[in-house]
C-alpha cells in the first residue's frame, strides 16, 4: 500500500513538474498556428491549424539568413571553445606546474560576471579589431561564457582518466599531441558532446551580446531576429509569428539534444584498467 | 640488447627521501626482480630507469648510454603496467600497433611484427576486440604484446600479475619465464610476491625503505639472508624469530629452553629458523624443546603445525603430509635443525 502510494506521489509530482517546464513550449506552438484575433483568446487546446505565419515569418525578414548566421555562430563557438579547452584541459588536468590553481580558479571567475558588466568593454574591443555588425564578434564574445564551463568540465574529466594510459602512451613514443587527439578525445566523447551541447544551446541562445554587436538585419542571429520582428503598423502586435519563430529555432535544439542524448551515456573508459 | 646500469641514484619527492643511493648492475639478459613491501620504492625505481620520473641524483644507463635525461620513448625500454594500461577505444590489433604507426614504420613491417608477437603470445584470435571484451590475463597478454612489439632493449614490468587471479597468476608466470628465454632480453620486474620473485628471477633485489636489502641469487637470499628483514620477508609460512640470550654455544629461549647453536656469540640476538628446519621428535632425543600444538594446517603436500613454547612463544613447523600429525593440544617434542639457523643482532643484522 505505502509503495502504491508512494509510486503514485512520485508519478504526480513528475506531471506537475513536466507541465510547469512544458506548458510555455505547447502554449508556444499552438499560438503559432493562430491568426488574426484569434491570437488574443486563451485556449488550451487546438483549434485551428493555421500556417500563415510560419510563411510570412520568411517573407517579412532574413529569417533564412538568420538562421544560418545562427548555425554558423554556434557551430564555430563549439568548436573553436572544444578545441581550445581539450588543449587547456590537457595542461590543467596532466601537467603539473605553478600557479595551475589559480588559473583554474580564474577561469571559473571570468564566467562569474554579468555580461552587463562587461558589455562596453567588450564593445570597444570588438570596434578595436574591427569586428562590429560582423559574426565574427559574437564567436569571440560567446567564448567568454562557453570557454571556462568547457574547461572546467574536459579538466574534471582529463583528471578522472588512468594516469597508467598517458603513460602507456608516452612509453609507446608518443608525441602530447598525438595523446591528446588520438588516446584522449576519444576517450572523452561523452564529455565533449556534452559541454559542445551545452555550449551549442547556450551560443544559439545568446540574445544581450548579439543586440549589441549587430546592427544590419543580414548579421543578425535568431534571438535577436524574433525579438526585432514588428507587425505591419506599430500597433500590431505579430504574436503569431514571433511563436511560430520561437518553434522553428527551438526544434533543432531538441533534435540535437535527442539525438546526443544516447552519446552522452558514459561507459567508454570501461575495460581500460581493471574493474 | 642491453643491461642497465644505476649509478648512485637517488629520488626524492618533496622532503621524503624514497629511493636512497641505489647503486645496482643488471646484466645484460638477466631477469632481475625487484621485490620488497608496499612504500619501499620498488615501483619508483621502474619508474625511474622508464623515465617517467626523473631520477633527485646520480644517473641511469641502459648499454652504452646514459639514459638519465632521455625522454622514455629515448630509452628503448618498454614498460607492462598493473593495470594494464590498454587504450580502451581501440581493438587488440591497434593497442599493439599504434605506438609503430605514430612512429611512421611501413604498414607491412608493423603488421608483420604485431601478426608475429601476437602468435607468440597466444592471442592472434583475439585481435579484433577491445579491451572490455578480453578477461583479465588476455588483457595482460595484449599489455605485454605491446611491449614487445617495440623490440625495446630492457622489459620492465610493474607488478603485472597483481590483478590476476591465483590459477592465472600462476600460469601467466610460467610464460613470462619462457618468454625471457625465448627473447633472451633484459628484464626488471617489480613484485610484492617473494613467491613471484623466487620463481622469476636470476637475481633478486630486496628494497626496504629506499635501500637495498640484499641482492643475490633467490636461493642465496633463502639460504643467507643478510638481515633479519630479509629472513622475514622471503619464505611461506615465514620464519619463526625467538628473542634469544646467547652463551658459551646455546641459545636460551624466552621459556628457559637451550638449544645448541654454531656460533661464538655472546648476548642478546634474534634466532631465526625455518618452519622446514624444525621437525616433531620422540622426547628421548636430546636437545628438544617441548611445546603446544595450537592448530594444525593441512596443506595438502605438508602440514604447518603451529606450536607454542611453555612461554607462549610461537613456533610455525612445517610436517610432512604423510607422518601422523598431532592434534590440537598435544604436547610434542620438537627439533631445532643447528644446521640451518639464522642469528642476528638485535640491529637486525647477520651475525656470523
Amino acid at each position: 500500500m505505502k509503495r502504491v502510494l508512494s509510486r503514485i506521489g512520485l508519478a504526480g509530482a513528475c506531471i506537475v513538474l513536466a507541465i510547469f517546464l512544458l506548458f510555455p513550449l505547447y502554449y508556444a506552438v499552438l499560438t503559432s498556428f493562430k491568426s488574426g484575433s484569434a491570437l488574443f483568446r486563451v485556449d488550451y487546446w487546438p483549434t485551428e491549424i493555421d500556417l500563415s505565419s510560419y510563411i510570412r515569418i520568411w517573407q517579412e525578414q532574413p529569417f533564412a539568413r538568420n538562421i544560418l548566421n545562427s548555425i554558423f555562430v554556434a557551430t564555430t563557438v563549439v568548436i573553436l571553445s572544444l578545441g581550445l579547452a581539450l588543449t587547456a584541459a590537457y595542461a590543467l588536468g596532466r601537467v603539473q606546474f605553478r600557479g595551475r590553481k589559480f588559473l583554474l580558479y580564474t577561469i571559473l571567475g571570468v564566467s562569474m560576471f554579468p555580461q552587463v558588466a562587461v558589455l562596453s568593454g567588450l564593445f570597444e574591443v570588438i570596434r578595436v579589431f574591427g569586428l562590429y555588425n560582423n559574426l565574427g564578434a559574437l564567436v569571440l564574445t560567446y567564448m567568454i561564457f562557453t570557454l571556462p564551463f568547457t574547461v572546467w568540465v574536459l579538466t574534471t574529466f582529463m583528471r578522472d582518466l588512468p594516469v597508467e594510459i598517458e603513460e602507456a602512451a608516452i612509453m609507446d613514443g608518443l608525441s602530447p599531441f598525438v595523446i591528446v587527439t588520438r588516446i584522449f578525445m576519444p576517450l572523452m566523447g561523452p564529455a565533449m558532446v556534452a559541454t559542445g551541447l551545452l555550449a551549442f544551446i547556450a551560443a544559439w541562445n545568446e540574445f544581450l551580446f548579439a543586440l549589441t554587436f549587430t546592427l544590419s538585419n543580414e548579421q543578425r542571429t535568431v534571438p535577436v531576429a524574433i525579438a526585432l520582428i514588428t507587425g505591419a503598423s506599430e500597433y500590431e502586435l505579430p504574436w503569431g509569428n514571433i511563436m511560430a519563430a520561437s518553434v522553428i529555432v527551438t526544434v533543432p535544439l531538441i533534435g540535437l539534444v535527442l539525438i546526443f542524448q544516447r552519446r552522452l551515456v558514459a561507459g567508454l573508459t570501461a575495460g581500460a584498467v581493471k574493474g | 640488447m642491453a643491461g642497465v646500469r644505476l649509478d648512485h641514484v637517488s629520488k626524492r619527492f618533496g622532503n621524503t627521501e624514497v629511493i636512497r643511493n641505489i647503486e645496482l648492475d643488471v646484466a645484460d639478459g638477466e631477469f632481475l626482480v625487484f621485490v620488497g613491501p608496499s612504500g619501499c620504492g620498488k615501483s619508483t625505481i621502474l619508474r625511474l630507469i622508464a623515465g617517467l620520473e626523473e631520477v633527485t641524483s646520480g644517473a641511469i644507463w641502459i648499454g652504452d648510454k646514459d639514459v638519465t635525461h632521455l625522454p622514455p620513448s629515448k630509452r628503448g625500454v618498454s614498460m607492462v603496467f598493473q593495470s594494464y594500461a590498454l587504450y580502451p577505444h581501440m581493438d587488440a590489433y591497434k593497442n599493439i600497433a599504434f605506438g609503430l604507426q605514430m612512429s611512421s614504420r611501413s604498414d607491412e613491417s608493423v603488421d608483420q611484427r604485431v601478426r608475429r608477437v601476437a602468435a607468440m603470445l597466444q592471442i592472434g584470435d583475439l585481435l579484433h576486440r577491445k579491451p572490455r571484451e578480453l578477461s583479465g590475463g588476455q588483457r595482460q597478454r595484449v599489455a605485454i604484446a605491446r611491449a614487445i612489439v617495440r623490440e625495446p632493449q630492457v622489459f620492465l614490468f610493474d607488478e603485472p600479475l597483481s590483478n590476476l587471479d591465483a590459477a592465472l597468476r600462476a600460469q601467466t608466470r610460467l610464460e613470462i619465464a619462457r618468454l625471457h628465454d625465448e627473447l633472451k632480453a633484459t628484464m626488471i620486474y617489480v613484485t610484492h610476491d617473494q613467491l613471484e620473485a623466487m620463481t622469476l628471477a636470476d637475481r633478486i633485489v630486496l628494497l626496504n625503505g629506499g635501500r637495498i636489502e640484499q641482492a643475490g641469487k633467490p636461493i642465496e637470499l633463502y639460504r643467507r639472508p643478510q638481515t633479519r628483514f630479509v629472513a622475514e620477508f622471503i619464505g611461506s609460512p615465514r620464519m619463526n624469530i625467538l628473542p634469544v640470550t646467547m652463551e658459551a654455544g646455546l641459545a636460551i629461549l624466552p621459556s628457559g629452553d637451550r638449544v645448541p647453536i654454531p656460533s661464538r656469540f655472546d648476548g642478546p640476538a634474534d634466532l631465526g629458523i625455518r618452519p622446514e628446519n624444525i621437525s616433531l621428535a620422540t622426547p628421548e632425543v636430546p636437545e628438544t624443546i617441548h611445546a603446544r600444538v595450537l592448530h594444525v594446517e593441512e596443506l595438502g603436500d605438508t602440514r604447518i603445525i603451529h606450536a607454542a613454547l611453555s612461554d607462549g612463544t610461537a613456533l610455525a613447523v612445517r610436517h610432512p603430509a604423510d607422518a601422523p600429525a598431532p592434534r590440537k593440544g598435544d604436547e610434542v617434542a620438537l627439533r631445532l635443525d643447528p644446521e640451518h639457523m639464522h642469528l642476528f643482532g638485535r640491529d637486525g643484522a647477520r651475525l656470523d
